[in-house]
């Protein structure tokens, strides 16, 4: 039911493209940056992989994002949005940066999220800003006439990533915060056994932390659920050629090989992932 | 635009370009030429691979430092008898030239992996990457033992006969890394790739462990580029006829252009392609045209070129 994940960057190019428009949304940063046609090839799930520094930098690795999403405008041509948030060097360098500054990008990078061929119940299960690309697939697949119901979850309030307009493709949104700021108190996962039952979900897609797609993967084991998880491990290079950024993932002849993130990945089937195994030698 | 003659050779491998992908930074070729055709460098020196399939060391496996990275893969591959199958067959129909990194636990390991690719064909060199652990001698480091480096060559070269080029690539965590050069020349290396990473740690001060899974990891980029141009210059100094593949650090166009000139005969690029998959075909064209503009016909003109004596007028 679930199509094929698209396995090899076929489409990834390397351009320059202008920032649009830079502004503060909460903790975090939306960038909207002019990429022209490259626009038609993005899906939801693949990520970008931008230079950060300046070209007299010390930090000589890019930084992955995941595309939170692309449009294509008459007045703009394609635009893509990235939700960062500034906690490291780079990333804060990419925040300051002012509209009209030229940013050099590599993209669409990994896998795509898998679309049902089917209009089915789906469920979006997002970990702070992680939520991001879940909007724009959000509109995809409502596009394709599925049901989708979303949760969102962080530590406090703040970290919530839910912009106004990411609301319509969604049929219901609920959230939850360890803290209790807002929504209901506790984690995404306290929520999830009960929608999949009484939504009659097929699909459960996510994006966020590790331990929080772990966790995810252990509720839909044991239900008639196909699980897609968008994973981040340590990139140096997400184009395939470093051996950073693997994962313990059990391949079809029931052994378990650590596959790139970049390349077998971000998007992954959750049951298939070893995630005890994560950070451990095999 | 005026031409020079940009080629190279190494043993009896020649090279239409100087420019080469660094071991373990292209994995076998196929990622990258989503970017530029293969064809269009030097050659691709693919990733160690060894006898068997193995998984690699435990993330996190890389740390980004200043100007540089620390690494610990651990040589994650699928073993020798899969990249024969696979890779070496997509290499061959890129029209890339092809030079095969080794990696051994074993003395009689490298013997081994060299039998198998000595009736390969379109293969241009073998790369002995020497900077592995030798089970057989508590774990020691090839390249850092005199006499195992000298081992290893001699088992590759008894087996290899004169078919194919012989490059050994050594550690720059030496004592000595002049006698360890001219001990795998001695033995019938044909040339040299200088340097591997530099051993490194970061420690997380949040966690207040080591960062990387495998706790010590190689450190590569511009950081080390100083200590990889000394390491070529001295050994170009002492053994001046045979050929080195310079590396360690390499960015730009000027950077391969000091190496060529500390004595390299051709440059790999590594660290730069993680953050610039078109890297190597700009450094490419830039190295070309700061040679033209300084007057050179040739690239091997230029080998070595900052060790000349000036004749004074006391003469």
């Amino acid at each position: 039911m679930v199509v094929m994940m698209a396995t090899i960057n076929k489409n990834a190019q390397q351009i320059l493209a202008p920032i649009i428009s830079n502004k503060r949304v909460g903790q975090y940063h939306q960038i909207i940056l002019n990429i022209g046609d490259m626009a038609a090839h993005c899906k939801p799930g693949n990520f970008v992989a931008i230079k950060v520094g300046g070209a007299q930098s010390a930090m000589v690795l890019r930084r992955a994002f995941a595309i939170s999403r692309v449009s294509m405008s008459a007045t703009l041509g394609g635009t893509m949005e990235l939700i960062v948030a500034p906690y490291g060097q780079g990333s804060s360098w990419l925040c300051a940066l002012p509209e009209g500054a030229v940013i050099d990008l590599v993209a669409p990078l990994g896998t795509a999220f898998g679309i049902p061929t089917e209009p089915v119940h789906v469920l979006l299960v997002g970990g702070g800003y992680g939520s991001a690309p879940l909007f724009g697939l959000a509109e995809l697949l409502n596009a394709r006439g599925c049901r989708v119901d979303m949760i969102l979850g962080a530590s406090t309030a703040a970290k919530i990533y839910a912009p106004m307009e990411g609301k319509r493709a969604v049929n219901s949104m609920r959230i939850v915060t360890e803290d209790g700021s807002t929504g209901t108190q506790g984690r995404v996962t306290d929520l999830i056994p009960a929608l999949v039952a009484d939504l009659d979900i097929a699909v459960v897609y996510s994006c966020g932390p590790m331990a929080m797609l772990a966790a995810i993967t252990k509720i839909t084991d044991d239900l008639d659920v196909v699980h897609q998880a968008s994973v981040e491990e340590s990139m140096a290079c997400g184009i395939g050629i470093c051996m950073t950024c693997v994962l313990p993932v059990k391949t079809d002849d029931g052994s378990t090989s650590m596959l790139r993130s970049c390349i077998d990945g971000p998007v992954m089937d959750g049951s298939k992932v070893q995630w005890d195994l994560v950070g451990k030698t095999l | 635009m005026s031409s020079i003659d940009f080629s190279t050779t190494i043993g009896n491998a020649w090279f239409p370009a100087p420019t080469f992908t660094a071991s373990g930074c292209a994995s076998s070729g196929r990622e990258l030429a989503q970017f530029f055709p293969l064809r269009e460098m030097g050659g691709v020196v693919t990733k160690s691979v060894m006898s068997k399939p193995r998984n690699g060391r435990a993330t996190p496996r890389m740390a980004e430092t200043p100007s540089g990275m620390l690494n610990s893969i651990g040589l994650q591959g699928p073993g020798i008898d899969s990249f024969i199958a696979n890779d070496v067959p997509y290499l061959v129909e890129q029209k890339a030239r092809i030079i095969v990194s080794i990696a051994g636990e074993t003395i009689e390991e490298y013997s081994t992996l060299a039998r198998k690719l000595r009736s390969v064909s379109g293969i241009s060199a073998i790369e002995v990457n020497i900077s592995c652990p030798n089970v057989e001698n508590r774990g020691l480091v090839f390249a850092c033992d005199p006499d195992a480096s000298r081992r290893v060559i001699d088992g590759v070269r008894k087996t290899i006969g004169g078919e194919l080029a012989i490059i050994v690539k050594l550690s720059p965590d030496v004592t000595d890394l002049v006698s360890i050069a001219r001990g795998v020349v001695d033995a019938g290396a044909d040339g040299l790739a200088l340097i591997n990473t530099v051993l490194g740690m970061v420690i997380n001060v949040d966690t207040m462990r080591p960062q990387l899974g495998g706790k010590t990891g190689g450190l590569s980029g511009p950081a080390i580029r100083p200590i990889a141009i000394r390491a070529v210059y001295q050994v170009h100094a002492a053994l001046p006829n045979t050929p080195i593949l310079g590396m360690g650090g390499i960015a730009s166009g000027k950077d391969a252009l000091e190496m060529i000139l500390a004595g390299a005969s051709g440059v790999s690029i590594g660290t730069a392609s993680f953050g610039n998959p078109t890297a190597i075909m700009s450094i490419q064209s830039e190295l070309k045209e700061m040679l033209i503009n300084r007057g050179f016909t040739s690239l091997k003109q230029a080998v070595g070129f900052a060790h000349r004596v000036e004749a004074t007028n006391n003469e």
